[in-house]
């Protein structure tokens, strides 16, 4: 086993995924350039990586928010961009976590409608949101009785 | 600003939607950053090193398999941590290569048993379902202590 000697030690990254009829990528990147100041920035399809003091991230973030704010959402990220232990160019195919950002985004116009409507619902509503189905599994004391009686 | 615990842990939607509303979520990115910014001994791809499973029995016995309790090094921090959780009920993405379905087992179990306030959802396949959606989480989390209500 080798020193494992951590790069952008104290940074932190965040995703910045733009799913937008009205910007792509490339808008909100040349925005994030502007007003970057020596954070990192990587632009990806989706969005964009943001790597920095959290201070600075968070300021860029809160910025770039305000430009699409239904429709621009943001994930912290583990790993700083181009690490090769994650970096598709080092791994080939879709990087991991990949699928689960592609599950994601696929019905991600869902909540964006669901952010555009808060304003207008009122207080009072409740919300009837898509809950899980409640389907009563064989209890413990039930098999138990089940069992007796087949053996006696 | 309350913890809130989110599964599936890796989740945008959940991880946007706690933040934008205020509060703190805490996802498996937060765990992973902890690792990868950590010197110590190489041990790619997730610097989870033979000392994860052993931090793991705080949650899984040593008969349950190491990877669950590695992954539980991971996730059992942030259950003790959290103030409320959001659970989205069957995603399939956290069951394949990456995921562990006895893992989400446990990790929904022990969430359960913290009795703190939990959110169960599933996920919106209908606009309307969305608008649902996100108002569920918006009254959750204006409910917890120090909402932006």
């Amino acid at each position: 086993m080798t020193q494992y000697s951590p790069r952008y030690a104290g940074t932190v990254t965040k995703y910045i995924f733009v799913e937008s009829p009205d910007m792509t990528p490339s808008d909100l990147a040349i925005r994030a350039y502007e007003i970057s100041q020596g954070v990192m920035i990587k632009e990806t399809c989706f969005g964009l990586q943001v790597t920095g003091s959290e201070d600075d991230v968070n300021r860029i973030i809160d910025s770039l928010r305000m430009l699409d704010p239904s429709h621009i959402f943001v994930k912290d990220r583990g790993f700083p961009p181009g690490d090769s232990r994650r970096c598709r160019a080092n791994l080939g195919g879709a990087r991991p976590g990949y699928f689960g950002h592609e599950f994601e985004i696929g019905l991600i116009r869902r909540v964006s409608k669901g952010l555009e409507s808060l304003p207008a619902r009122k207080p009072k509503d409740t919300p009837h949101p898509p809950a899980p189905s409640r389907v009563r599994k064989l209890d413990a004391a039930r098999l138990k009785k089940i069992i007796d009686s087949q053996e006696s | 600003m309350a913890k809130v615990f989110i599964y599936p842990t890796t989740s945008l939607i959940l991880s946007d939607l706690v933040a934008r509303f205020g509060h703190t979520p805490l996802s498996a990115a937060l765990q992973i950053r902890d690792r990868i910014q950590t010197p110590g001994l190489e041990s790619p791809p997730l610097q989870i090193t033979p000392e994860g499973p052993k931090k793991g029995l705080r949650w899984a016995a040593v008969e349950v398999p190491s990877g669950v309790r590695g992954r539980m090094s991971l996730y059992g921090p942030m259950i003790e941590e959290a103030e409320a959780a959001i659970i989205i009920n069957n995603p399939d993405f956290s069951f394949g290569c990456m995921g562990c379905a006895r893992t989400n087992e446990l990790i929904n179990f022990l969430i359960r048993k913290r009795k703190v306030p939990i959110l169960d959802l599933e996920y919106p396949e209908t606009d309307e379902e969305g608008v649902e959606f996100v108002a569920a989480i918006k009254r959750f989390l204006d409910d917890l202590n120090g909402g932006a209500a």
